[in-house]
């Protein structure tokens, strides 16, 4: 116990002479909470429209203020030929085209109905067919309108129409910002503390001082726990400021579950990550290595995590890989516990399984790493 | 000179796949005793010194370092021997007071004890104005000396030193070795690894290493009577020269 009080001494001494590191924990994480979530944002906006109107009547100028009253989309060009259209679609001035035909109002009125084009720029598919959507939800609404207000109401409706009213639970208004902050917060913990841990024991191996310290009567748990603690207590507070400071002050996210369910996970998770971090340690000899390694595993773990993408609609050999990703687990329970108020009896499962991994990853790079060779 | 004995080695080997870095080396060093380890680089001396520490467990052949086995027993041999390697060992982020608080600590001494000492080492070196500046500060003469005595802070039996006076100048070589000869008279063993021949005389026995074996193991006196050589150089050439492996 004198010896890792020692080693924790040391370690902390180290770490609080490093003015960059400190910069790194406090500074980064701020930053990419205040940057990352606003690049994050499925919801998309400013979808530039060119709209062909061979009808120029009431109803059509209705149909176009409409369109333009949704704050989705920005008229690039209105004109009243096709071609001159598909010109500035073809530059990419455009993101789809609206044609509406001549005798649009007139086929209406005699309840003919009519017809209406969309082209859509489907290079980017998910603005394309968001795009789309947005845009047949707005002319049904326009139709409906149309014919609640205008044309004679039939006696019977010829076809009972069902409609749906979605009510939505846990993120009322949709926002992407509620459901990515607490993500990304997972992902900026995950890497601060496995970087950090692998790179800090890689620079005793660069400089020589861990052959001094092999040379010493240090066993070697203690070593890698001198190493661990430091970048967990590290690991707490980013989460802490992370999740009370930015995420609270700035995004107004109170976590509805309880704190002590996303500490105790919490807790488990980063001595698993840490593991992770020990683990490139003891395979890489220089700083470099251990940092396209790390590297390459954060983009697999944060990726394949179901931060940007739901594991659900993954292939399933995808999802097999999943679940074997810690931070998946972390960045499921955050959500759950953040969002949804989950209680630790409905995680108890992550719980499990990142306890398990916790142990794996420590045993397995505390087997690897070696004082005598 | 008493004649206990505290490193004794039979036919210590270590091989690397097909690459026989250490060659049955046999060999004793007695308590006390200021043993020079040369070899031209690559002879095998540090993997040789390495077995020794418990850093590296031979492939074949016995050891045994202040009485404990090398197989057995490197955690036991870890706590009787201080080491300083080629590649400057202490935390060049800690300042001298915190490197050595440090290694005092993990050898188990009490917080009195390291501060008692470290006091009297602090002005045994003239270094009082420089305890609180970080050792990555210091000149390369300074650090090197601090090293050696941060390796020879608890007393160890045993200290291991690996080319130790590597890039400075002939004067801090000189101050660096009175300290060697006094952790000598301490009774401490110091077993050392040079390229410098004038520090090779100044070992009470040498040992050459020539590609991974020991070719010759005397006084300095006995080795150039031997050799019927002036110096410690000439003997050197005369050894090295018939060596078969290449320089790394």
């Amino acid at each position: 116990m004198r010896t890792l009080r020692f080693l924790l001494q040391k370690e902390f001494l180290q770490i609080f002479r490093n003015k960059i590191i400190l910069r790194i924990i406090v500074v980064l994480p701020v930053m990419q909470l205040l940057i990352l979530p606003l690049a994050a944002d499925y919801e998309i906006k400013n979808i530039r429209i060119s709209i062909v109107d061979h009808d120029r009547s009431a109803y059509s100028r209705q149909l176009i203020n409409n369109i333009v009253a949704s704050g989705y989309f920005s008229i690039n060009d209105y004109s009243a030929a096709f071609e001159q259209s598909f010109e500035e679609f073809q530059k990419d001035h455009s993101d789809l085209i609206l044609e509406i035909p001549a005798r649009f109002e007139a086929d209406i009125a005699n309840q003919k109905g009519s017809e209406v084009l969309i082209a859509l720029n489907a290079i980017n598919g998910v603005k394309a067919s968001v795009g789309s959507t947005y845009l047949s939800r707005i002319i049904g609404a326009f139709n409906a309108d149309i014919r609640f207000r205008d044309l004679p109401q039939p006696r019977y409706p010829a076809v009972a129409a069902i409609e749906v009213v979605p009510q939505f639970w846990y993120n009322p208004l949709m926002k992407y910002r509620v459901f990515m902050v607490p993500g990304i917060l997972v992902m900026l913990v995950t890497a601060m503390a496995s970087f950090m841990c692998a790179l800090n024991i890689v620079k005793e191996k660069e400089g020589g001082t861990i052959e001094q310290i092999n040379v010493t009567p240090i066993r070697k748990y203690h070593f890698i726990l001198a190493k661990l603690i430091p970048f967990w207590v590290i690991g707490m507070f980013v989460f802490t400021l992370g999740l009370l400071g930015v995420a609270r002050l700035v995004y107004g996210i109170v976590p509805v579950g309880s704190l002590l369910t996303l500490y105790a996970f919490l807790a488990v998770y980063l001595v698993a990550m840490l593991g992770v971090g020990l683990i490139i340690s003891t395979y890489s000899a220089t700083q470099q290595q251990s940092m396209s390694l790390a590297f390459f595993f954060m983009m697999i773990f944060i990726l394949m995590g179901g931060l940007f993408t739901p594991v659900d609609s993954m292939p399933e050999w995808a999802q097999w890989i999943a679940r074997a990703n810690p931070v998946a687990y972390f960045i499921e329970v955050v959500r759950l516990v953040v969002l949804k108020g989950s209680s630790f009896y409905d995680i108890r499962g992550h719980f499990l399984v990142i306890t398990g991994m916790a142990l794996f990853f420590n045993v397995w790079a505390v087997w690897n790493y070696r004082k005598t060779s | 000179m008493n004649r206990e004995i505290v490193i004794q080695t039979e036919r210590l080997s270590k091989h690397f796949g097909d690459f026989v870095a250490v060659n049955e080396i046999s060999f004793e060093v007695y308590a006390g005793e200021i043993f020079g380890f040369l070899g031209a680089n690559g002879a095998g001396k540090t993997t040789a010194m390495r077995m020794l520490c418990g850093l590296s467990i031979p492939t074949s052949g016995q050891a045994r370092i202040a009485g404990y086995d090398v197989y057995k027993n490197t955690e036991d041999i870890k706590k009787n021997i201080g080491y300083m390697s080629q590649k400057f060992s202490l935390y060049e982020d800690l300042t001298l007071e915190e490197n050595i608080r440090f290694f005092g600590g993990i050898y188990g001494m009490s917080s009195r004890q390291i501060k008692a000492k470290s006091d009297a080492l602090v002005e045994k070196l003239g270094m009082e104005n420089e305890t609180k500046k970080l050792v990555g500060a210091l000149p390369l003469g300074w650090k090197q000396k601090i090293a050696f005595s941060s390796a020879i802070f608890h007393d160890p039996k045993i200290v291991f030193l690996d080319e130790p006076t590597g890039g400075v100048d002939p004067i801090t070589r000189r101050q660096f070795w009175d300290l060697i000869y006094e952790a000598a008279d301490r009774g401490i063993t110091v077993f050392v690894t040079t390229h410098y021949m004038d520090e090779a005389e100044y070992c009470n026995r040498l040992s050459m290493m020539v590609d991974g074996a020991i070719k010759a193991l005397d006084s300095p006196a006995n080795l150039k009577e031997q050799y019927r050589a002036a110096s410690m150089d000439e003997v050197f050439y005369e050894m090295a020269r018939g060596a078969q492996r290449k320089a790394d």
